[in-house]
């Protein structure tokens, strides 16, 4: 006989098991999210600080916070920014434009959501993660493409085409660097790539895939348009480049979307290349020490790491002219990791390095 | 397995609601005040004299589209990648032949100037 009662127990059960956990990660990804935020707000602070030092200059030091000089500058810029009119340019596509920060800013976050920060510590520990992450990476050049040419404005139209054609050519090194700490992983589900780095720093991908990492760092510092291969905001030429009319919290969000992006490509870069949350004593000292422990203390130690190099880049190069990025792109980065695919092919065939697996 | 992509909505959901948030928080506590000097698309301070939805360089389509080709490959490379240990020799020749043949496109679209920008 036919009865509701394994669909309604079924249909319970499911919003049971929905139902308790999604308020519950909702809270949870929020904070990680503000947590993000923060970091990002106070990153700001530190290129303006650090890239201060590095030009013998004080950088911040008016907004106190806590008799720190300088250390309240984020929560003023906020301030500023939040109560800045925002303009739509009477020529502008009404509704693009006011949807195209979105567009930036929503798979700049939605990324963090497949990051580990601690063994087992993602909030979706999907199979295809990586997939997913270049996936959402892509997704990115639509807010930046409908920001310019929304606004309808020269300058903001010429840099949404420069900033288009550089993210999508970088997005193909990154992609391929990708595929090599794929063969070395065996897996796209994030955390068993980490895993498959343990042993300690020189069984870290870095080793063994030294040219993929470059090309990885690289790609990413050419996709999120920093410098030196900032020519998409070149203020020199077009002023600010795609965002050009926008301000206020419009302005913030593609500000916030940049600056996240950058967390994100050295929190990847750590991942990928350097053992994410893997302890850098794993394998020397006894596993039971307190310091060979896996754990978000590493992870977010190492992340620092590239997180600097992004500020040094920016202090230290010249700006590249755009042929010059898309020489390098095109005939350097991508002709460097197909060969060094073809290497690592040849590698895991012969056994050699610290691939197990068998072919 | 498939629950496990709820948080990623919920992230999404989430994201798109903090800006939304920022973004209403700025519209409303920002003042209001447009005039027809600034609501003209910013061009250094010149009347813009033309639209701005002009022609541009044809290059840009052809980035693109070598781009949709080479991030297909990626797309094939991936799978291959994850049953490297699988599929053993013949996987490992199979994708030498299938590299190798768009190794010969980007050296074709190199000595054709396609990557060239100048």
């Amino acid at each position: 006989m036919w009865t509701w009662e394994p669909i309604r127990v079924r249909l319970s059960s499911l919003i049971t098991a929905y139902w308790a956990d999604p308020v519950l990660t909702a809270v949870q990804i929020l904070m990680v999210m503000i947590g993000v935020i923060l970091v990002m707000a106070f990153y700001t602070l530190a290129e303006r600080k650090i890239i201060g030092w590095m030009q013998s200059r004080r950088g911040p030091n008016r907004v106190n916070l806590f008799w720190v000089p300088g250390l309240g500058q984020p929560f003023a810029d906020v301030v500023k920014l939040l109560f800045k009119e925002i303009l739509v340019p009477g020529d502008a596509n009404k509704v693009l434009f006011r949807v195209a920060p979105f567009l930036t800013m929503i798979p700049a976050l939605a990324i963090w959501s497949v990051i580990p920060f601690a063994p087992q510590k993602a909030f979706a520990n999907i199979d295809a993660g990586l997939l997913f992450i270049l996936a959402m990476a892509s997704l990115g050049v639509y807010g930046v493409i409908l920001a310019g040419w929304a606004a309808n404005s020269k300058y903001a139209f010429l840099g949404a085409m420069r900033s288009a054609a550089q993210i999508v050519a970088y997005e193909i090194a990154m992609g391929f660097a990708m595929v090599g700490v794929l063969m070395a992983a065996g897996s796209l589900n994030i955390g068993r790539i980490i895993e498959s780095q343990h042993g300690g720093p020189l069984s870290w991908n870095w080793f063994w895939l030294f040219p993929l990492f470059v090309v990885y760092y690289i790609a990413g510092v050419a996709e999120t348009n920093r410098a030196p291969f900032d020519v998409a905001e070149g203020e020199s030429e077009i002023v600010a480049g795609f965002h050009v009319d926008y301000s206020g919290m419009a302005f913030a969000l593609f500000f916030i979307a940049e600056y996240v992006n950058m967390i994100l490509i050295s929190a990847l870069t750590v991942i990928f290349f350097f053992g994410g949350w893997l302890s850098p004593f794993d394998g020397y000292l006894p596993a039971s020490s307190l310091l060979a422990q896996p754990g978000f203390f590493w992870f977010g130690l190492k992340t620092l790491v590239p997180m600097f190099g992004f500020l040094w880049l920016r202090a230290t190069f010249p700006r590249y002219r755009y042929d010059q990025i898309m020489r390098l792109g095109w005939k350097a980065l991508i002709p460097v990791t197909l060969v060094w695919l073809f290497v690592e092919g040849v590698l895991i065939y012969c056994h050699v390095g610290p691939w197990k697996g068998h072919i | 397995m498939l629950d496990q992509y709820l948080p990623i909505l919920i992230f999404m959901g989430l994201a798109a609601v903090l800006g939304l948030a920022l973004f209403t928080i700025g519209w409303f506590a920002g003042p209001r005040r447009p005039d027809a000097q600034k609501l003209s698309p910013y061009e250094c301070g010149f009347e813009a004299f033309e639209d701005a939805r002009m022609r541009f360089d044809v290059r840009y389509y052809l980035v693109a589209i070598i781009f949709v080709v080479f991030d297909l490959e990626i797309a094939f490379f991936f799978p291959w990648a994850v049953s490297l240990r699988e599929t053993g020799t013949f996987g490992l020749l199979a994708m030498l032949v299938f590299a190798l043949l768009l190794v010969v496109a980007l050296v074709y679209d190199y000595r054709k100037g396609a990557l060239e920008w100048d």
